[in-house]
Parts: structure tokens; C-alpha cells; sequence
């Protein structure tokens, strides 16, 4: 498609906002596509309408952020094309295919910012289907978004900086907190101190959670490894590993936990985008340089969706997106390169302290070389730990062979959830790199699309009524 | 201060007064809020949303944001809706003891 | 460079090289596969999954009857299924035209032995009420059947080289030449091959390296593509596909339903397919006219690959012309699966005997000259 000047912008969480104020505030008019009802992604989920729990109680020390974020959105609606509730399903060359209410558009662009965020990482565990069983995000929109607890007698486990604030939220409007079970241990914490401490307020929160966690006396548990999430047709309790070696118990009736965040960049593949495989957050990620740009012109990537940085970082990103594509793009060098460069120079921080955390509160990717055979790894379609290992019979050490085989990734998710797990199994089964084992490969619908919604938008050949 | 029914998952702690939407759960009705995804109205009323096609169990959904695609719903009308990003209207109708394939 | 010798080469580690390579291996004769990518990682791997005798050309049936006993034996043969199921297949009819020129090539098709009979409108709607109106009419051949492509190559390559087979990987071939009695190969990796035969089973690629023989076959890429849900209650048994090529259809026992229709894009550089958008959006809307039910399923994948269609819609499949010593097997337009495993045994034979049984007359490369 030619001549147009659209900008397209896919995410309305802090990225994709901040990118949208500078694009206005620079005369420009981007279209905002959004799978929400609202603005402000995950981490500032809008609750919806007719309820009335204030920010502060639903975004804690957040709030002001949200708050912000939120009312620059509103102030930008004149000037952009919002379409919310709509999903980006497929890209080529410069066409966006979307799904919403009006059914299927197409958007053609000549400029792309993808702020699509992330999804909690979680790592199989035996039992981690079991009704009851959710992610720490989930936990956490639950009651952010739906004033509901998972359960009522809750356990939280895993790592990274969702864990003790999840639980801390919980806590604070009177649930059961049965104990938080992190696998961190502090002798991970450590050797990055310097680090850690680079990430000065955040940090400061998290201890200060976990505080007031234990004042209330709360069970909290560090070092741990999970073994079983145990119930019949829901989750009844979790059996785990001290830091002692030994094994004990914890009844529940509900679980929440994940470690840390993986980006949703199927967009990015989709676009063509380079992806490189990152060492520390062990996955394939779409190539960025520090202004972020994608290695393909006119598209920018920022968030989480981009790499995992949190969500100050992803505002930091979403604004210098908009300015580099507007330095890009302009003759007229007005753009704000002080600004730019205090960006970056805020961005280099966080990434320091990213990277302590990752350190400090690990993914545990040594768990995938235990896990038992009937270990399910693929919640979609059913596929086991034990399925992948010995899948080898037709020798995949690829992970789309492996797919082809166990049908690993082939379910509704496409390899969303089950993904990085089964790469990290192949690669210490077959004793090749993480690198080696390569990534499933992306292609459109990114999300399950349905066939009478599609049917209807077909565009034919002029003059020929739709016939078989 | 709490409210679950008796057969339920989730616990609602606050947001009360809503407008009451009432929708059918395998031919029962149950009385959601306006505003309820349709994960939290079926976990609200019992512990599963679905059978697990291909092996024993049941699912309950997971990642409350429309991305592990564990949550997809089936309609008395035949659809099916992805619980977690959708919200509740007077007389949905929804099958969670699915036939199994 | 490493050298290697062997007494046949086969270029092409898709479903008619690695067949070919069984058999041969079977009878104990050295045998070596070069392959670009993976076994079955091409057309082989990504194609529709239909066995079927429905409609093919009647000049294929004779490798197609051919073919299917070996489908029937793949438990024996390669221990493993490959999930074949003889399900019947459904040839649907727009109109009376689709009707009374189907019924005319059944009753052609009658002498191979293939059950094929007419189904009327009313017939057809009673047993299987999903269908929308659409459907005219089908003509039925319920020794057709359907299998899972991902899982055939790599089934027998690794039944090949249990066989004693040599199949190699990620080793394009990039020349092929006449040296004195034998034939020499080399690959993109320096790997160098000599060896007395060499067949040609390189797909898309071969009309380029029937080329390098100076016997150059026009093979047009073609990009079907295709499409699969996500897992549904059974309900489809028959495998089906409208007159006219724009919508095919199969469930398999898991659930899912597959389908295909119009064309993707392909790079033949890079060898993978990309669906396009577009055409899906075709696709899906007369799938939902075939059988209206579809209207509430979700696709959950979509993808394509290339395949070699030659101006006849028939194979190659024959000696060279041109170098003694190499056979030909490509150019299956679309519709290769079946005859693929066929095609293979029919190759051995004409290597290690020199003739075959099986009638390939009408394939010889001679035509296109």
C-alpha cells in the first residue's frame, strides 16, 4: 500500500502512551490499537467501569504513575485513532490485520511502534494446571481489575519482583496468605549488591514488602524448589523443597506464581524483525539498538515487549521511540536530542539494575533438567517432559522438530507458555546450547482468530460475488 | 467481608455494587456484576471453566490476560469466548462440562 | 573436502528421495541422501496430508494403487503410521457441470479399482448434515485416506538409515557432473559425492538442477497454503475438497481441522512459506460456506511452502535424456503425498533392475522437449 503517512502504534500500556503524547505533542495524529478496554497494559490495568476502589488502593505506591498515564491517554483521544478491545492478528510488509469489534481492518503504515508488552515467565511444574493455579500477574489482576482473590487461602512462589508485592496486596485487603515461597536465595543477591542497590526506590520496595510480610507473620521461605502442585480436580496444597533439602507441605486452596516477565515479541518476528538470542534472559529477542529502533526502518520496539525492563523503563522506551522515529523522519533536526540522551542515560541505569535482579532473583532454568517424564510441558495440547526428551526416536535437537514431532507448541498458545521450557529440556537433554536448540517459529494469527469474523471481511476480486 | 460461594474459587473482597447481570452456567443460572470477565463469573461460581481436551482434569485459567489461550469458553450457541478478556452480558450462556472430543 | 563414495545418490531428503532410499538400502545397496535442509522439512512436511485417488489424473492411478499398499504397510515398513487413516475422501460439487464432469472421470476411473461413486444432493446432505448449501453433490472414494505429513519424512529416514541408508543434512547440492563412468556430486559444504547413480528428488529445486543437466523442465513454485484450528469435537471423517481447488478440509481424531486454499508466498532461496493474510481471509470465508459450522471455530496457524508444478500437472519421473546414470522423480503439482512413498519403490526398482511394473510412461522427461 502507498502512499500513506500512518503511524501505527499496537499497545496502549506505558510505551505505547508515552510514544503516542510525544507523537501528539509533535502535531502528529498515530493510530493506538489495543487489546484492552482501556488504556495502560497490565501493570496499569484499568478496572472497569462502575467500579470505584481508588488508585492508590488499586496501584499502591504506583499510583501516581498510573494516574498520570492514564489522564494523558484521555488528553490525547482528539488527536489519535484509539481503537481499544482491537488485536493485531497478523503483519505483512506494511499492512497490520486486526480483529475487533467492527470485525477484521487493515491498517496500512509507513511508521511502527510495537509496544506489546509481556506475559508472566513460568516454568512447568508437575500440577501446574490444576484449577486454582495462576500466575502472579494473574493473582494480581484479579484483585486489580476484578476486586477478587484467587482463593482464600493463597500461596505465592517463584522469584522477581512481582512475588512479594502480589503477596503484599493480597495480604493487605485480608487474605489468607498460606506463604510465600521464593526460589531466590540470598547468597544469589550477593555478588550484586552494587547492582541491586543501583535500583535504589525499586529496590527499597520490595525489601519493605516483604517487611511487612513478616511483621504480619506471614510464612516467607527463601531457597526453595518446587515439586508438586498436589490436588484432585483443583490444587489442595504445595509440596516443596527447603533450603535445607527437606521436603514439606504447604496446604492451599490456591497458588499464584511466575518468575519475572517474557516479552510478547511475536509481532516483531512477524515484522520481520531481526531476533538474537540473549544470554541473560535466555530467549530470542527482537534486535533493538539504544535508540530503539528494529533493524528494519520505520519500526520502532518498546517495553516490555521489547525486552524486559519493567515498566518505568518501558516509558522511558516509548517516549524515545517517538523521538528517534521523529529525528528519523524530520530533515529539520528539532528533535530533542538532550532529551534523547537523558533517556538513555536513565535507561542504561535501569538496565544495570535489571540485570542484578536477574542475578538475584533467578530464573531457575536448572529445575527443567529434573522435572519428572509426566511433567506436562505443553498445556495446550497435552505434550510431557518425558514426550520431548524421547522424542529424539526421530532425533529432534532442533525445537520446530521437536514440534513436528510431540506436538509441542502446535495448541491454541502457539508455544506461548510452553515454549521456552521445552527449549531449555531439548537443550539439556541433547547437550547443546540453549542457542543451538533455535526458537519456534512465528507466524500469523498471533492469537486464535476466528473463521466467521475473518469469513466476513474477505475482500474478493472487484466484480466477482463470493462463490466457492 | 468476603463472599465465595460455596462451590467457588475466586473470593470477590470489594466492588460490590454493580449492577447484577444474570447468565447461565451449564443451564444454572448464576448472578455475576457488570464488569465480571466471564473467568471471574465462572470461578466465582465453581472451580473450572472447562474440560482438558486431551487428557484427565479440568482447567481453571492462567495468566488472567489473554495470552495462555487456556481459558477459551464454549457457548451454549455453539461459539466459544476466551473467558479472561471477556466480559458478562444478561443471558450469556455458557457449557463448561464439555463433551469430550 | 571429504569425499564419498557410493553406488546411487539421491538429491532431495523429501518423501520420494527417502523412499527411494529404503527400498534401495532394503536390497542391501549402498546408498547416500543429500538433503538441503532436514528430512521432510519441505513439501513433504508441510503439504495437505491427502491420500487420495479421488479425481487424480489417470495417468497417476497406476503409481497411486501402487503407492497406497505401501501407506497400508508404513507400520511394517517404517514402524510407524505416520497417523494414515483410510477415511474416505469427498470430491464436492458446485453444480451439476462439477457433477456430470465428475461422474464421467469416475466411471474412467473405474478400471483401477478405486470405488469411487457419485453421491446425490439429498444423499449427501442425510449423512453429513454440516455441509452448507453449497454442496451440490460429492464423488465419494472411500479408499482414499489421510495421514500426518510432519511425521512421514522423518518416519523414513530414519527406517533408511536403520537400512544401512547414509542421509545427510543441511548439504545442498550445488553441482552435479558426468565423470568418466560415475556420476560426482558436490554440496555447499565441500562434501563430494561419486557414485554410479544419481536420482533427482529435490522438489521445487529440481527443475534447477535438471537445468544443470541441460535438460531444463519448467517448474513453476506453487505456495498452497494452509490453515488449522484449533482442536474441536470429531465430527468431519472424510477427508474433502471442493471442484475447483479453493477450499480442501481435514479433521484429524485429535480434533483440528486442516485446510487449504489459494496460495501463499514463498522465498525458493529460503525454502519456508508465509501465508498471506489476504488470501486467508478468502479462504476462511468459503470454508464457512462449505460447512457453516466453522463460523465458530478459531484458526489458530497459519502456513505454506513451495512445491514444483510443471505445464502438465503431471510428474517427471523417468531417466535423464541427457546423463546416463540419472533418474528423475519431481514435479508432483500439488499433489505428491500420496504417490511419494510409490514413487520411491517404483525408483528402486528402475535403478536396481532396470524396469519396473509399474506404468510411468506418461511421466518421462522427454515430453517437455
Amino acid at each position: 500500500m502507498t502512499n500513506t503517512k500512518n503511524i501505527l502504534i499496537v499497545g496502549a500500556g506505558p510505551a505505547g502512551i508515552r510514544a503516542a503524547k510525544v507523537l501528539v505533542e509533535n502535531g502528529l495524529h498515530p493510530i493506538v490499537v489495543d487489546e484492552a478496554p482501556a488504556s495502560g497494559g497490565q501493570i496499569y490495568r484499568q478496572q472497569p467501569p462502575g467500579f470505584i476502589r481508588s488508585s492508590r488502593d488499586r496501584y499502591g505506591f504506583e499510583s501516581d504513575k498510573a494516574d498520570f498515564l492514564h489522564s494523558s491517554f484521555e488528553r490525547l483521544l482528539d488527536n489519535i485513532d484509539y481503537r481499544p478491545n482491537t488485536g493485531v492478528w497478523s503483519l505483512e510488509k506494511n499492512i497490520a490485520f486486526t480483529s475487533g469489534p467492527e470485525g477484521i481492518n487493515r491498517i496500512p503504515f509507513e511508521n511502527l511502534f510495537l509496544c506489546t508488552g509481556g506475559v508472566d515467565r513460568v516454568l512447568p511444574i508437575p500440577g501446574w494446571t490444576l484449577p486454582g493455579t495462576y500466575t502472579l500477574g494473574g493473582a494480581q489482576i484479579a484483585l486489580k481489575a476484578q476486586g477478587c482473590l484467587i482463593g482464600e487461602q493463597v500461596v505465592f512462589m517463584g522469584s522477581g519482583p512481582l512475588l512479594y508485592l502480589v503477596a503484599y496486596q493480597y495480604a493487605k485487603v485480608g487474605a489468607r496468605v498460606s506463604g510465600v515461597f521464593d526460589t531466590a536465595k540470598l547468597s544469589d543477591a550477593l555478588p550484586v549488591l552494587p547492582g541491586l542497590l543501583s535500583g535504589g526506590v525499586t529496590l527499597a520496595k520490595g525489601i519493605w514488602y516483604q517487611n511487612w510480610l513478616r511483621l504480619r507473620g506471614i510464612t516467607l521461605r527463601r531457597g526453595i524448589v518446587p515439586i508438586k502442585i498436589e490436588g484432585d480436580s483443583a490444587i489442595s496444597g504445595f509440596l516443596y523443597r527447603n533450603s535445607r533439602g527437606r521436603e514439606k507441605y504447604q496446604k492451599c486452596d490456591s497458588l499464584a506464581f511466575s518468575w519475572g516477565v517474557k516479552p510478547e515479541c511475536q509481532l516483531a518476528e512477524l515484522a520481520g524483525c531481526k531476533m538474537v538470542f540473549d544470554d541473560m534472559a535466555r530467549q530470542w529477542l527482537p534486535e533493538t539498538d539504544e535508540d530503539c529502533r528494529s533493524d528494519i526502518k520505520g519500526i520502532y520496539l518498546a517495553g516490555d515487549g521489547a525486552s524486559v525492563m519493567g515498566a518505568d523503563a518501558a516509558e522511558f522506551r516509548g517516549e524515545l521511540a517517538a523521538l528517534t522515529m521523529l529525528a528519523d523522519s524530520d530533515s529539520d533536526q528539532s528533535s530533542d536530542n538532550s532529551r534523547r540522551s537523558y533517556l538513555k542515560q536513565r535507561l542504561k541505569r535501569l538496565a544495570h539494575f535489571r540485570e542484578a535482579l536477574e542475578h538475584a532473583l533467578p530464573y531457575p532454568k536448572g529445575l527443567m533438567a529434573s522435572l519428572p517424564n509426566n511433567t506436562l510441558i505443553c498445556r495446550c495440547e497435552g505434550v510431557t517432559a518425558g514426550d520431548i526428551r524421547l522424542g529424539q526416536a526421530l532425533r529432534p535437537q532442533e525445537i520446530n522438530r521437536a514440534k513436528a514431532y510431540t506436538r509441542v507448541g502446535m495448541g491454541r498458545c502457539q508455544g506461548r507458555m510452553c515454549g521456552i521450557a521445552a527449549a531449555e529440556i531439548l537443550a539439556d537433554e541433547k547437550g547443546v546450547s540453549l542457542e543451538e536448540v533455535g526458537r519456534l517459529r512465528g507466524q500469523a494469527p498471533i492469537k486464535p482468530l476466528n473463521i466467521g469474523i475473518a469469513g466476513a471481511a474477505a475482500q474478493d476480486d472487484p466484480g466477482r460475488a463470493a462463490s466457492i | 467481608m468476603k463472599n465465595r460461594s460455596k462451590y467457588g474459587q475466586f473470593s470477590r473482597v470489594s466492588e460490590r455494587n454493580r449492577p447484577k447481570i444474570k447468565i447461565l452456567i451449564d443451564g444454572t443460572p448464576f448472578e455475576a456484576l457488570a464488569g465480571d470477565t466471564v473467568l471471574t463469573a465462572l470461578m466465582l461460581a465453581g472451580r473450572n471453566l472447562r474440560k482438558f481436551e486431551f487428557g484427565l482434569g479440568s482447567r481453571g485459567g492462567f495468566c488472567l490476560m489473554g495470552a495462555c489461550q487456556d481459558c477459551w469458553v464454549k457457548m451454549e450457541n455453539g461459539g466459544s469466548l476466551r473467558a479472561c478478556t471477556s466480559y458478562v452480558e444478561e443471558g450469556l450462556s455458557l457449557i463448561t462440562n464439555n463433551e469430550e472430543s | 573436502m571429504s569425499i564419498v563414495e557410493t553406488e546411487i545418490a539421491i538429491i532431495g531428503g523429501g518423501i520420494v528421495g527417502l523412499s527411494t532410499a529404503l527400498h534401495v538400502a532394503r536390497r542391501g545397496v549402498p546408498v547416500v541422501v543429500l538433503e538441503k535442509r532436514q528430512p521432510g522439512a519441505a513439501a513433504s512436511g508441510v503439504n495437505f496430508g491427502g491420500v487420495r485417488r479421488n479425481g487424480r489424473s489417470l495417468e497417476e492411478l497406476p503409481l497411486a494403487a501402487r503407492a497406497l499398499e505401501i501407506w497400508k504397510s508404513l507400520p511394517v515398513l517404517v514402524g510407524n503410521d505416520c497417523e494414515y487413516q483410510e477415511t474416505g475422501h469427498l470430491k464436492v460439487a458446485r453444480n451439476e457441470d462439477d457433477m456430470e464432469a465428475m461422474a464421467a472421470h469416475a466411471n474412467e476411473q473405474a478400471a483401477y479399482d478405486c470405488g469411487v461413486e457419485m453421491i446425490s444432493r439429498n444423499a449427501l446432505r442425510a449423512k453429513y448434515p454440516w455441509f452448507g448449501d453449497v454442496a451440490y453433490g460429492a464423488a465419494w472414494c472411500p479408499t482414499d485416506g489421510q495421514a500426518n505429513p510432519r511425521l512421514l519424512g522423518p518416519a523414513f529416514a530414519e527406517a533408511a538409515r536403520q537400512a544401512g541408508a547414509h542421509v545427510y543434512e543441511d548439504q545442498a547440492v550445488v553441482s552435479i557432473e558426468k565423470d568418466g563412468e560415475t556420476l560426482l556430486l558436490q554440496t555447499e559444504h565441500g562434501l563430494e559425492l561419486r557414485a554410479s547413480q544419481v536420482v533427482n528428488a529435490a522438489g521445487a529445486w529440481a527443475g534447477l538442477l535438471a537445468g544443470l543437466l541441460r535438460e531444463p523442465v519448467e517448474l513453476w513454485p506453487m505456495m498452497p497454503q494452509m490453515a488449522v484450528t484449533e482442536p474441536v469435537p470429531y465430527f468431519i471423517e472424510p477427508a474433502l475438497g471442493v471442484v475447483g481447488g479453493d477450499v480442501y478440509l481435514r479433521q484429524i481424531p485429535r480434533g483440528n481441522i486442516i485446510f487449504g486454499g489459494r496460495s501463499g508466498s514463498a522465498d525458493l532461496e529460503e525454502g519456508f512459506g508465509h501465508a498471506i493474510s489476504e488470501e486467508t481471509l478468502c479462504t476462511l470465508e468459503r470454508v464457512a460456506m462449505v460447512i457453516p459450522d466453522m463460523a465458530n471455530i478459531n484458526v489458530i496457524r497459519l502456513w505454506s511452502g513451495v512445491e514444483g508444478c510443471t505445464t502438465d500437472h503431471l510428474p517427471v519421473i523417468s531417466p535423464s535424456q541427457t546423463t546416463p546414470g540419472v533418474f528423475h522423480a519431481f514435479g508432483f503439482s500439488g499433489h505428491g503425498f500420496c504417490l511419494g512413498p510409490g514413487t520411491g519403490a517404483v525408483l528402486s526398482e528402475i535403478l536396481l533392475d532396470g524396469e519396473t511394473q509399474t506404468d510411468i510412461a506418461a511421466f518421462d522427461i522427454g515430453r517437455f522437449s
